[in-house]
């Protein structure tokens, strides 16, 4: 869309700046071996040398990329080991790649041509910056599973596992997790209660919120205030209230109690995505319908409830998850005996630490993937049914 | 009918005047709206907005003093508070009596429990006396069967209670009341004993220390009245009756035994309670303890509250407590602090990276997006832990700086169980409320503003500036309000990385409410909490509205 130079670079704008980026990789390789200077000196040396061969005399783009991936493999492999020698692999490829990206002028390709090199700077900067706050998220997940695999019961990665070595990795904290009895009634548990909760906040959740968006509905923004109130509402502070009232009227300890708990907590969140469903609902279907003689029983699930299915499925997954999540509440209002996964993973933390609760999470993780995935394409439909373009 | 409308209004095809039908039908919809909405709302209102309301009827609620010690607290209205000495004779009499039911219902320790939380040594000057108040009437008792073995028969007593002729049943349902009050719950069924008139007159302490023990006996022991030997506060009663009693003109069951026991009653042991209850711990007789009784003694309270921010409520009025007891001050302050932390932290972060979604290209942002919303979909409980992994001493981050020798592995950093620990992983763990609010009000910018702000000769920082950043402020607002309103009532987080200085206000409530048992100051806390959430939640709802609130 727009025309864009890609022009090679001056030599002398191009060696330093990998120079540069050497010289930052060689301070941590330097520090590591307790000499910060020569490896400040040999990361900027080696590869400002490296940027002058590939740019002037060895044009070749693609052997020069292996030469660099090879290269800073053995270095790394002399200096630190196997993992060493991986780092090396993934710098090697960085620095093959940002010498020709540099070189060729590649970076300019997508960009306005009237950038100023201050303005090319700060946009680069700014993706960096970026790309290290997306590291900050996803990272404390990516952590977790490796670990989880790991021989010993730490919660740290071993020597062994840092080379890569068989005897560092077992599935002895999945064999823990799904053959102790702590675990599997805490599994049970959370499968008992959410379900049961689910069930509860969207049937009653999905009918208010299609009396909500009727046209006329007297104290329409208080009775909504309360209906997303548990939302709202500090965890703690329901917890508190709750195990004063539930222990007042006998349900404190028991299965239902937990359960009620869990539905009231899980209403707002059909509420708000149902409501947002038929937002978008046609009114006149709902008309056409009885109008052809269905009764409002036919024309809900017949006409209605079809079409606001991904918006009750979805508020049905919210409420599942923040029952499956739950735990503040559920540690006041059940006792031993409604011990569900979280409680079991926050006793595990802070009472005694078994890698087996990162075997759970890696598998938690797993399933929030599939749950956000069907999500993510119950919207879409909703969005396509509805006629809007889909996002 | 048709009649009347031929003046003026519109009829409809059934007769009726259209605006007359037309608001039948708006009434019909109406109900059929609130009939959807009923089931829900009443639910609601069971399971969740009933037990706000409990806890913060539970805040102020203070019955268990006058419920445990009903006719002390009556007694001690007549003592002044600040008068330096120890209440009279009468005080020690009803306390005697109170402290006897409290003790046999096993309440006692809870109400010493409740004081000690406003003055300390009232617990186990409560656990102490529970023990001893029975030894007196065992005194009594053995006094009282020198002068005739028949005075301490089941069966004797039930039938000189019992009486003849009309039967008086408000003694036995003062005493149900009053039971009912100490245990908490009220006590229904069949008792299988009233008084008669004459006895009640004639025996007023008795015929009531007697209902007591018979609605306990067949109330909660669920035992047979006329064969369960009395209370030794019964025989105390007693001696109190027949010092000045008039039996002359008494012919009931039992009659002689009652004037041989009147005629002998010098023999009995008798000491004036205060004495008794001073033998027992010096400390009933301190002014200050009692002080504390009569200050804690109506059925409301503002005491938690005060306790809440520091002060404390004395004889004097209200002070400020002492200086290492003040600590939830301290803990508002705190919670407030980090939770401001966390907020800006969660702007600084999530700023550049709405940005960043906003303006790239619908597919990369949305592959992007799976970054934001995978860390948003996993368990609360997976990512603190994935903390917990990160951040401690043997933990990734320090394993990993000492591996490139920029920490010496002597000296590792403390990231965890403190304030960092808790803002770094509460900032994670919040930062997708702030990006996605962020995120969907810079959709709605059109990045020609920012080329036209340029293209006028605006520099970078002038554009983004007085141009892009004036219209991103409805989402940091929103994004704002809500990582606060989540991050000042967290409790799983802080708990697990908090340590003890990184811990907020809710961690209080929790060890209120599961550890020191202290339910009136939770409430009272957390009564605090939803006041300063509710006026967030107010202002939530002016900048955005609950109805724009949007999930994923």
């Amino acid at each position: 869309m727009t025309i864009n130079i890609t022009e090679p670079k001056p030599v002398s704008f191009v060696v330093p700046v990998v120079a540069a980026a050497g010289a930052f990789l060689g301070i941590f390789v330097g520090t590591a071996h307790d000499n910060t200077l020569l490896g400040l000196l040999g990361g900027a040396v080696i590869t400002g040398l490296l940027a002058l061969i590939f740019l002037t005399i060895f044009r070749r783009e693609r052997e020069a990329r292996w030469i660099s991936v090879a290269g800073f493999a053995v270095i790394g492999y002399l200096l630190g080991g196997l993992p060493g020698g991986v780092i090396g692999i993934a710098a090697g490829w960085f620095f093959g790649w940002f010498i020709f990206w540099l070189g060729e002028g590649r970076y300019r390709a997508k960009l306005a041509p009237y950038y100023t090199p201050m303005q090319v700077l700060w946009h680069f900067s700014f993706r960096v910056i970026c790309g290290m706050i997306f590291f900050f998220l996803i990272t404390p997940i990516v952590v977790v599973m490796p670990l989880s695999f790991n021989a010993e019961n730490f919660f740290t990665f071993t020597p062994e596992m840092l080379r890569f070595a068989p005897e560092g990795y077992s599935l002895k904290h999945y064999e823990d997790f799904f053959t102790n009895s702590d675990w599997q009634q805490a599994l049970w548990n959370s499968l008992s209660i959410a379900p049961a909760a689910t069930l509860l906040s969207v049937g009653f959740g999905t009918l208010a919120a299609i009396g909500l968006s009727s046209e006329h509905v007297p104290f329409r923004r208080p009775i909504m205030a309360i209906l997303i109130s548990p939302m709202i509402v500090p965890l703690i502070i329901s917890a508190a209230g709750m195990y004063f009232f539930y222990s007042r009227i006998g349900l404190q300890g028991t299965y239902l109690g937990v359960v009620l708990a869990h539905a009231a907590l899980g209403v707002p969140f059909v509420i708000i995505t149902v409501t947002a469903t038929l937002v978008g609902f046609d009114r006149s279907l709902t008309r056409a319908a009885a109008n052809m003689g269905a009764n409002p029983v036919t024309t809900f699930f017949r006409v209605q409830m079809p079409l606001i299915l991904p918006g009750v499925i979805s508020g049905g997954l919210f409420a599942f998850i923040t029952s499956f999540d739950e735990v503040v509440v559920v540690l006041f209002v059940g006792s031993a005996g409604q011990k569900t996964l979280p409680w079991q993973m926050f006793i595990g933390l802070r009472e005694q630490i078994s890698p087996t609760i990162l075997a759970v999470a890696t598998i938690l993780v797993g399933i929030s993937i599939l749950l956000l995935t069907t999500v993510e394409l119950l919207r879409r439909r909703s969005e396509r049914l509805r006629g809007m373009s889909p996002g | 009918m048709s009649d009347t409308t031929e003046t003026g209004p519109v009829i409809s095809a059934d007769g009726v005047p259209l605006k007359k039908s037309l608001r039948r039908a708006l009434r019909r919809q109406k109900l059929r709206a609130l009939g959807l909405i009923a089931p829900l709302l009443i639910f609601v209102l069971i399971a969740f907005v009933a037990p706000i309301l409990d806890m913060l009827f539970r805040s102020v609620e203070n019955q268990i003093v006058s419920n445990t010690l009903p006719a002390t607290v009556e007694a001690l209205q007549d003592w002044d508070e600040n008068s330096g000495v120890a209440p009279d004779e009468p005080v020690y009499k009803a306390l005697y009596f109170d402290m006897f039911l409290a003790a046999e219902a096993k309440r006692h320790t809870r109400l010493g429990s409740r004081l000690n939380y406003e003055k300390t040594g009232l617990s186990s000057l409560f656990r102490s006396s529970g023990r001893r108040v029975d030894d007196l009437g065992d005194d009594y008792a053995d006094a009282f069967e020198d002068i005739d073995p028949r005075l301490t028969e089941a069966g004797f007593w039930f039938s000189l209670m019992s009486g003849e002729g009309e039967k008086n049943e408000d003694p036995v349902a003062s005493s149900r009341r009053r039971l009912s009050g100490v245990a908490d719950s009220w006590l229904f069924g069949e008792v299988g004993f009233a008084p008669s008139q004459e006895i009640t007159q004639l025996l007023p302490e008795t015929t009531r220390a007697y209902s007591e023990f018979a609605v306990f006996t067949a109330l909660v022991d669920e035992d047979v009245v006329a064969e369960e030997d009395p209370w030794e506060a019964v025989y105390v009663a007693l001696a109190l009756d027949l010092a000045n009693a008039d039996l002359s003109s008494y012919s009931g069951p039992g009659i002689e035994t009652l004037r041989m026991a009147q005629e002998n009653l010098g023999n009995l042991p008798i000491v004036p309670f205060k004495d008794f209850f001073e033998d027992i711990d010096d400390d009933w007789v301190d002014p200050e303890y009692w002080q504390t009784i009569a200050v804690f003694s109506p059925s409301y309270t503002s005491g938690y509250f005060l306790n809440s921010v520091d002060l404390q409520k004395t004889a004097d009025g209200i002070e400020v407590r002492p200086e290492n007891q003040r600590i939830y001050m301290m803990l508002f302050q705190r919670t407030m602090f980090m939770s401001l932390m966390i907020t800006g932290s969660c702007i600084l972060l999530g700023y550049p990276v709405a940005w960043i979604l906003a303006n790239l290209p619908m597919r990369t942002a949305n592959l992007l997006m799976i970054l934001v919303l995978l860390p948003f979909w996993t368990s609360l409980l997976v990512r603190t832990s994935a903390w917990k992994v990160m951040l401690q001493q043997q933990g990734v981050i320090n394993d990993t700086l000492v591996w490139l020798g920029l920490v010496d592995d002597a000296s590792r950093l403390v990231m965890i169980n403190n304030q960092f620990g808790t803002i770094v992983a509460m900032t994670h763990i919040l930062l997708p409320f702030m990006i996605l609010p962020l995120y969907s009000v810079m959709q709605t910018i059109p990045p020609s503003y920012l080329r036209a702000a340029k293209s006028l000769g605006a520099t970078n920082w002038t554009a983004f500036w007085r141009v892009y950043f004036p219209q991103s402020v409805p989402g940091i607002g929103a994004g704002s309000i809500l990582v606060f309103i989540l991050s000042i009532g967290y409790y799983i987080t802080p708990e697990i990385v908090g340590g003890t200085t990184g811990v907020f206000i809710s961690n209080r409530i929790a060890y209120h409410i599961s550890s020191s048992l202290n339910w009136g100051l939770a409430a009272a806390l957390g009564t605090i909490l939803l006041a300063v959430v509710l006026i967030l939640y107010w202002a939530y709802d002016k900048i955005v509205g609950i109805d724009n609130v949007k999930l994923g």
